[in-house]
C-alpha cells in the first residue's frame, strides 16, 4: 500500500487528476439533487407518475433509436432495471452476431483441449469470492463460462495498446530469450487475481445468455476494469483514483481526514478494496449496477472515488468517535445497506 | 429493558428458538408456563389441539393471543387444502365471479395455481382417467400428514400405484386417516432454473383474521436453491459449461455452503428477473403470487374457526416454472424458525419482531376487541396483502360518493376484481 502511495506521489506531476469538488459537481451535474434519478425516485413508495412512467417511456424511445451516444446520455440518470441490459449493450456497442457466436464456441473448445494453470487460479478465485457471496453464488457456473474462455481470447491483448502495462510473456521450452518462440501467457495477457470473478458477477443479474454475457464483460474489462489493477499514470487508473479519493476526502472533510490521520487509520487502506473491485461484492447488487450505469454514462471510473468519499462523509459521526484504526475499519466494514445515488447527491450537491 | 411505555407482557413458548426468545426478552416480557396466565402464547400444533379441544380445552380471555387457528389444517394439510380450493373454485363459478373465468380449453385463468391434484384412495379412478390422457407424464405422491419431504416419491407408471387400485375395487367405505391418504399431483418438470439450478420460494404470510380477511406478506421471503444442477429433461445442454470442465462438477457435488445456505432473497430474484426478462413479466409474476395467496386464504375463510384470539404465520412454498407461472406447492403452519446462516437469523428475528408489532394493539396489551388495523409503521417489513374490512369500507365510501355524484376520473372501479385501494398491495 505504501509502495503504491509513493508511486502516486511520483506520478502526481504527470497525472491530470482534478480533485476539486466544484469540478466534480460540474462533471456529474446530471446527478444533482434537483434532478430525478433512477435509484432514488423510482422507489415503490413514490407514485410512478412523478418519474418512473416517463422514464420508462423515454427509455423505450432511446432504445428504438439504437444510437450509442444517446443510450450513454440516458444512463447518466440511471437505467430502469428492465431495460438496463439493452442500454448497456447499445452504449458499449456490443452486438452478438453469428461470427461472434462461432468465436465464442471456438474459445470454449480451446478450454476443452488444453488446461491452463490460470484455470486453477480462476477456479480458486470463484470458489473464494462469488460462491461464498449470498448474492452471486447462484451464478457460479456462468462465471466459469465467461472466465475460462476469456483467458484464451487473444483479442483481449488489444487493450494493451491503451495501457502502460505489458502482457506477460513466456518462451517455448528450451528457447528462453529467443523472441521468435515467445508467447503470451495466458493467451489474453491477463493473470487473474483474488476477486477478479467479482467483475463478472453483477453482470449475471442482467444477462442470462452466456455468449452475450461474455462479450459485454469483455468490453467492460477492456474499457474500464483493466485500469483498476494495472499501474499507470492514466487519470483513471487505480493510482489516480486513489489520489483522487484522498484529495477529495481531504478537501471535503478536513476534520475527518485529520482525525483519521491522528489515529493512524489510513482512509485509503479501507477504500482501496472498494476501488479495485469497483464496489462489487461490497454493495448490494442493485446498487453496484446503478453505480456501473454511471461509469458507462460518464465514461469514467472517477465516480468510484467520489462514492468512496461520500461513504466516509456519511459515516463521519461514527468515525470521529473511534480511537483506533481497527475500530475505523469496523465502522466501514459493512456497506451493503447503502444507496449509492442519494449518497453521491448528498456528498457532491448539498454543501 | 422493556420498550418505552409498553407493558411487560407474560408469554408462554413451546419452542426453544433464539429468534423467538430474543424478541420476547428485548421487550422485557416475562416467561410463564402455558398453564399460568399468559398474554402471548407461541404454541406448537400439538398444544393447540389441547387448548381448543372439546373435552379439556379452555376459554381464552380478552387479553390473550395465540399463534394458531384451531383448525389451521384446513389450509395446511395437503388434501384438505386441495379440497377447499376445488370447492372455492366451484363456488366462484356458480356466483359468476370474474375470477372464475376460463379459457377456450376450459382451464381456469386466474385460479389455476396448483397443479392437477387428486386425493388417494378416494379419487383413484378420476386420477387414472387423467393419467391415461397423458401417459408419459410424471406424477408426485405426497403423504398428507407428513412434512419436510418425508415419504414423497415420483411415479410415471400406473403399476407403481397397485396398492390403491386394489383398495378402490373393494369399495370399502372406511374414511382413511391422515396416515393413509396421499395426494398425487402432476409433477412440474419444467421449473425455472437460475444458474442451472432448481429452486423454490418460501414466503411468509401473516393472517390476523379470516372473516374479514386480513393478511400480510413479509417482503423478506427467500429462494432455496439445490446444490446439484437440475438434470431431468434439461433442454439446452450446450449452455451447461459443466460438461467442458470436470473440476466444478466433481468438487461441487452435493456441497452445502454454510455462508449463504443456498438461500437467495426474493429481492435478488426480482432484480434478476427484471434484468433478464423485463419489468412487465416480473410484475405479473409477483402479482400472480400475491393473488394466489389471497385466493388460497379466501378458499378456507368460511371453514376456518375465526377465533379472535388467534393469528397465524404461514410458510408458503411456491414453485415457478420456466414460463414464469407460479404454483402453490403447500402451506406450512409452523414454518421453521431455525436459522442456517447469519442473514437467515436476522431475517427471522425481524419476521417475529414485525409480527408482534402487528398482532399486539398500539397500547401494548392484547385486546380481543381491537379492530386489528395496524399502522403502516407497525407493519415493518410486512406488506399489506389484503384487508377485507378496509376494502369494504372503501366500497361503501365509493358507493356513497357515486350516489352523491362525486366520482371522478381515475377513481377505483366499484366492481373491479383488482381493487385499487390501500386495502391491497397495489
Amino acid at each position: 500500500m505504501v509502495h503504491l502511495y509513493n508511486l502516486a506521489i511520483d506520478f502526481c506531476a504527470l497525472s491530470r487528476v482534478e480533485a476539486d469538488p466544484a469540478d466534480k459537481r460540474l462533471r456529474f451535474n446530471e446527478m444533482s439533487i434537483n434532478q430525478c434519478q433512477t435509484g432514488v425516485d423510482d422507489n415503490p413508495d413514490i407514485p410512478p407518475e412523478l418519474f418512473d412512467n416517463d422514464r420508462s417511456k423515454l427509455a423505450k424511445k432511446v432504445l428504438n433509436n439504437k444510437h450509442s451516444p444517446l443510450s450513454q446520455e440516458f444512463l447518466k440518470k440511471g437505467a430502469p432495471p428492465g431495460v438496463r441490459a439493452e442500454l448497456w449493450r447499445q452504449t458499449l456497442g456490443v452486438e452478438v452476431d453469428q461470427i461472434d457466436q462461432l468465436y465464442y464456441e471456438q474459445l470454449k473448445s480451446y478450454v476443452v483441449q488444453h488446461d491452463l494453470l490460470v484455470d486453477s487460479l480462476i477456479y480458486k478465485d470463484v470458489k473464494l469470492t462469488a460462491t461464498n457471496d449470498d448474492q452471486y453464488f447462484v451464478f457460479e457456473d456462468y462465471i466459469y463460462q465467461v472466465l475460462f474462455p476469456f483467458s484464451r481470447d487473444t483479442q483481449v491483448l488489444d487493450h494493451f495498446k491503451h495501457s502502460s502495462a505489458n502482457p506477460p510473456k513466456s518462451y517455448i521450452r528450451g528457447k528462453l530469450g529467443v523472441e521468435e518462440f515467445a508467447v503470451h501467457y495466458p493467451p489474453n495477457g491477463v493473470i487473474p487475481f483474488h476477486g477478479f470473478a467479482m467483475y463478472v458477477a453483477p453482470l449475471c443479474y442482467i444477462y442470462d445468455d452466456p455468449v452475450v454475457l461474455y462479450y459485454v464483460f469483455r468490453e467492460l474489462y477492456m474499457r474500464y476494469f483493466f485500469r483498476l489493477h494495472q499501474i499507470s499514470s492514466h487519470p483513471q487508473s487505480i493510482v489516480s483514483l486513489c489520489l483522487l479519493f484522498e484529495s477529495l476526502l481531504q478537501s471535503q472533510e478536513p476534520q475527518l481526514f485529520l482525525h483519521l490521520k491522528t489515529i493512524q487509520a489510513q482512509p485509503l487502506r479501507i477504500a482501496f478494496k472498494w476501488l479495485i473491485r469497483a464496489f462489487s461484492g461490497y454493495l448490494d447488487s442493485e446498487q453496484v449496477l446503478l453505480l456501473w450505469d454511471r461509469v458507462l454514462a460518464y465514461n469514467s471510473l472517477e465516480i468510484l472515488a467520489v462514492l468512496a468519499v461520500a461513504i466516509f462523509s456519511f459515516r463521519k459521526t461514527n468515525l470521529l468517535q473511534v480511537g483506533t484504526a481497527s475500530a475505523a475499519e469496523g465502522v466501514l466494514a459493512d456497506i451493503t445497506t447503502l444507496k449509492v445515488v442519494p449518497l453521491i447527491q448528498l456528498s457532491l450537491f448539498s454543501t | 429493558m422493556a420498550t418505552q411505555g409498553q407493558p411487560r407482557l407474560k408469554y408462554a413458548c413451546d419452542l426453544d428458538k433464539s429468534v423467538l426468545v430474543n424478541n420476547f426478552d428485548r421487550r422485557g416480557w416475562i416467561q410463564v408456563s402455558p398453564d399460568e396466565d399468559w398474554n402471548f402464547y407461541w404454541a406448537s400444533v400439538q398444544s393447540i389441539r389441547n387448548v381448543f379441544s372439546v373435552e379439556n380445552g379452555y376459554r381464552l380471555c380478552d387479553d390473550q393471543v395465540i399463534n394458531h387457528f384451531p383448525n389451521h389444517y384446513e389450509l395446511t394439510r395437503k388434501d384438505l387444502m386441495v379440497k377447499n380450493i376445488k370447492r372455492y373454485r366451484k363456488d366462484l363459478e356458480r356466483e359468476g365471479s370474474p375470477f372464475a373465468e376460463k379459457d377456450e380449453l376450459g382451464r381456469h385463468i386466474h385460479l389455476d395455481f396448483f397443479p392437477t391434484t387428486f386425493m388417494l384412495p378416494a379419487d383413484y379412478n378420476l386420477f387414472v382417467e387423467e393419467f391415461r390422457k397423458n401417459p408419459s407424464t410424471t406424477w408426485i405422491m405426497k403423504p398428507c400428514g407428513k412434512a419436510r419431504g418425508i415419504g414423497i416419491f415420483l411415479i410415471n407408471r400406473l403399476s407403481q400405484l397397485k396398492k390403491w387400485s386394489r383398495d378402490s375395487k373393494t369399495n370399502t367405505f372406511t374414511a382413511p386417516s391422515a396416515k393413509d391418504t396421499y395426494v398425487i399431483g402432476k409433477y412440474i418438470d419444467n421449473p425455472l432454473l437460475i444458474g442451472g439450478k432448481k429452486f423454490d420460494l418460501r414466503l411468509y404470510v401473516l393472517v390476523t383474521s379470516f372473516r374479514p380477511l386480513k393478511c400480510y406478506m413479509l417482503k423478506l421471503g427467500f429462494c432455496r436453491f439445490c446444490t446439484v444442477k437440475y438434470n431431468a429433461d434439461v433442454t439446452d445442454l450446450d449452455n451447461m459449461f459443466v460438461h467442458l470442465t470436470n473440476v466444478s462438477i466433481q468438487k461441487h457435488g452435493a456441497e452445502y455452503n454454510a455462508v449463504h445456505g443456498g438461500k437467495w432473497t426474493v429481492a435478488n430474484l426480482r432484480l434478476f428477473l427484471e434484468g433478464t426478462r423485463g419489468k412487465e413479466v416480473t410484475d405479473k409474476l409477483f402479482d400472480e403470487m400475491n393473488w394466489m395467496t389471497v385466493h388460497s386464504l379466501k378458499a378456507v375463510s368460511n371453514v376456518m374457526a375465526n377465533d379472535r384470539h388467534c393469528f397465524e404465520c404461514y410458510g408458503y412454498d411456491i414453485l415457478i416454472d420456466d414460463n414464469l407461472k407460479p404454483y402453490l406447492i403447500e402451506v406450512n403452519a409452523s414454518p421453521s424458525l431455525t436459522s442456517t446462516t447469519s442473514s437467515d437469523r436476522i431475517m427471522k428475528y425481524n419476521l417475529i419482531s414485525d409480527l408482534i408489532n402487528i398482532v399486539i394493539p398500539p397500547e401494548g396489551t392484547p385486546d380481543v376487541r381491537w379492530n386489528k388495523t395496524p399502522s403502516k409503521e407497525a407493519m415493518g417489513n410486512f406488506d399489506l396483502l389484503y384487508d377485507e374490512e378496509l376494502a369494504q369500507s372503501d366500497l361503501l365510501n365509493q358507493d356513497a360518493r357515486s350516489k352523491l355524484g362525486m366520482t371522478g376520473p381515475g377513481l377505483r372501479g366499484a366492481r373491479d376484481p383488482k381493487l385499487q385501494s390501500k386495502a391491497t398491495w397495489k
